[in-house]
């Protein structure tokens, strides 16, 4: 009897926390989501968690003042969309050719990629501006997407999966038909590691649109700028009391990612995974 | 690591698909030499240079820019606010997604809505940084941010308070969010370490006669040590690199009185604004890289020297 009313207590101690911990990790956002919905006035007037009905006029307070939203996510979403394919093509493209073929420094470059991953990027971020402003690349999309070409962590990712997954008579059998190399990895390896390159394109992805700091430094026209650039104008004194307008930015840049992620939560926290764990 | 066929002499077919390799690994090679390895390298010849203001080239100037920073206050005050952010950040972080991941893990509580739970707390992980950052410079804005309706509607806190324009509460609202946008994935690391631990291990330790708790601490934890220093070598590296939260929450200089300028936003204020010092900047990215390596050494002597000897090893 005793023990039962304390595994009671105890769960009823563990789901409070629950709730709390859900609350903390969701209300900031919810917040958001609400004034973003509400006039400035209603945000001055006190904190509710119901929504109101003037998003529209945020979204035209927004706008009027030079707030190019769609022209920034298109840009976002030029960047992001190139990068990934790059990145998760040719990362299985490397990890692939350092798996199935024996040549001369296959070990060095394996060693590369797993020291490059170790290394912070803000090391080489100085070098990297001045070599962009040297070679008249700063204020293009070139330095925000080409060099997702060398992901090493993806490399090693999709190196760990094909060590798992890969049969060598598969290439054998594919060999044997007559398929020439690259015709063996387009059309039938790329298949077969597609679970591996779902999850690393979610990953790939939302690392490129999350990204602020490189077109910060690199891109100067406003027509140019990615979302989370437009956003950080939101701090600047056009919008110092329009805080609808304010919300409403903040969450056009958000809620994309969070509709994605209310499709694919099973699949991106399995994803995380996958990798880090070994049997 | 490299699995695979171990081919001893390569015959002429062999050989010739082979050679594709090259083909295969040259994309990632000449993109990695292009933007990562001379970058690296030029930032490193930039730190030993002086280029600074319009200046388009610039001229080797030796050990001058780390002489300087080995003295510079600010450097080290940045350093010191890196590592307080990431402190009071990490360790809660820890904390808090342990002992969330013992409970999920554990098939006696049968817990129901972890899944929700789990995807919830996780959800902040893949919100913009930057966006993060003006959110909640608007919802502890001054005076009518909500948290501080919350404070004065509800709690009955008489007057609101100015929070980015006080140390403490704006150091603390920095490494809040860190822990609000890495503690679920933390979680998510932990549980599928105790996941992977053995069950039999505690089917036979609970025949022994061990309790709940016992199991915990003689069984959990310490074979949950290496995911645990992998996620602090890894929270370690991204914390000191920390740049978005703390640049955009204040006003880009990490006030209030620099106490959340972190080394990465000293680096971008040395850059990109005011004298324009990008070899001065070069020295306290290196600088920056030298003590992360230091510290990971650091980390990863004291993991081994706490790590249980195995049985049978010598003494």
């Amino acid at each position: 009897m005793e023990y039962k009313a304390k595994r009671t207590i105890n769960s009823a101690i563990i789901y409070f926390l629950m709730v709390l911990f859900a609350l903390i990790a969701v209300v900031p956002v919810w917040i958001m989501l609400v004034n973003a919905t509400r006039t400035t006035a209603q945000i001055n007037s006190g904190l509710t968690l119901v929504p109101s009905t003037h998003a529209l006029d945020n979204w035209r307070i927004l706008t009027n003042r030079n707030f190019q939203i769609w022209q920034g996510f298109k840009n976002s979403a030029i960047v992001s969309l190139c990068s990934t394919v790059l990145c998760v093509y040719f990362s299985a493209l490397t990890a692939y050719g350092i798996h199935v073929y024996r040549f001369a420094g296959r070990k060095i470059l394996w060693g590369v990629i797993m020291v490059l991953i170790m290394l912070p990027s803000s090391l080489s971020f100085i070098g990297f501006y001045q070599f962009m402003a040297k070679v008249h690349l700063t204020n293009s999309f070139i330095p925000l997407i080409i060099p997702s070409i060398a992901a090493a962590g993806t490399v090693l990712f999709m190196k760990q999966y094909l060590d798992s997954v890969l049969s060598f008579e598969l290439i054998e059998t594919s060999r044997i038909d007559g398929a020439g190399e690259f015709l063996i990895f387009n059309r039938v390896i790329l298949p077969v590691v597609q679970p591996a390159i779902a999850t690393q394109a979610i990953f790939a992805f939302v690392g490129s649109w999350n990204n602020f700091m490189t077109p910060f430094v690199l891109l100067s026209s406003t027509e140019k700028y990615t979302l989370p650039m437009l956003v950080q104008m939101l701090r600047g004194d056009i919008y110092r009391t329009e805080y609808g307008g304010i919300y409403l930015g903040i969450a056009v840049s958000l809620v994309p990612i969070i509709v994605f992620y209310a499709f694919m939560s099973r699949y991106i926290i399995s994803g995380l995974t996958m990798g880090s764990v070994k049997e | 690591m490299l699995g695979g066929i171990q081919v001893k002499r390569q015959t002429g077919m062999q050989a010739r698909i082979n050679i594709h390799g090259y083909f295969f690994c040259l994309p990632f090679v000449v993109i990695f030499l292009l933007f990562n390895l001379w970058p690296t390298l030029y930032t490193f010849l930039l730190g030993f240079g002086d280029l600074r203001g319009l200046k388009t080239s610039f001229s080797f100037v030796g050990l001058a820019n780390f002489k300087k920073l080995v003295n510079d206050y600010n450097f080290w005050e940045a350093v010191g606010n890196t590592f307080i952010l990431w402190g009071f950040n990490f360790i809660p972080q820890l904390g808090i997604a342990l002992l969330f991941a013992i409970w999920f893990t554990d098939v006696k509580l049968r817990l129901k809505g972890k899944g929700v739970f789990r995807a919830l707390f996780y959800l902040p992980n893949l919100l913009t940084a930057a966006s993060v950052a003006i959110l909640y410079r608007s919802l502890f804005g001054y005076p009518l941010g909500p948290v501080n309706q919350f404070l004065m509607n509800v709690c009955g806190v008489k007057e609101a308070f100015n929070f980015v324009r006080n140390v403490p509460a704006s150091r603390a609202i920095v490494s809040f969010i860190q822990w609000w946008m890495w503690c679920g994935q933390t979680l998510i690391l932990l549980m599928a370490g105790i996941t992977s631990i053995s069950p039999s291990l505690y089917e036979s330790a609970t025949i022994d006669g061990a309790n709940d708790w016992q199991c915990t601490w003689k069984i959990t934890i310490p074979l949950l040590r290496p995911m645990m220093f992998y996620i602090l070598i890894t929270s370690m590296v991204g914390g000191m690199q920390m740049f978005e939260i703390p640049f955009l929450l204040t006003g880009m200089h990490g006030e209030p009185d620099y106490k959340i300028r972190t080394t990465a936003v000293y680096m971008y204020n040395m850059a990109f604004q005011g004298r324009n010092d990008y070899s001065y900047a070069a020295a306290i990215s290196i600088g920056m890289f030298i003590i992360t390596i230091i510290l990971a050494y650091i980390i990863n002597a004291g993991v081994k020297e706490r790590a249980p000897r195995k049985r049978g090893e010598a003494a």
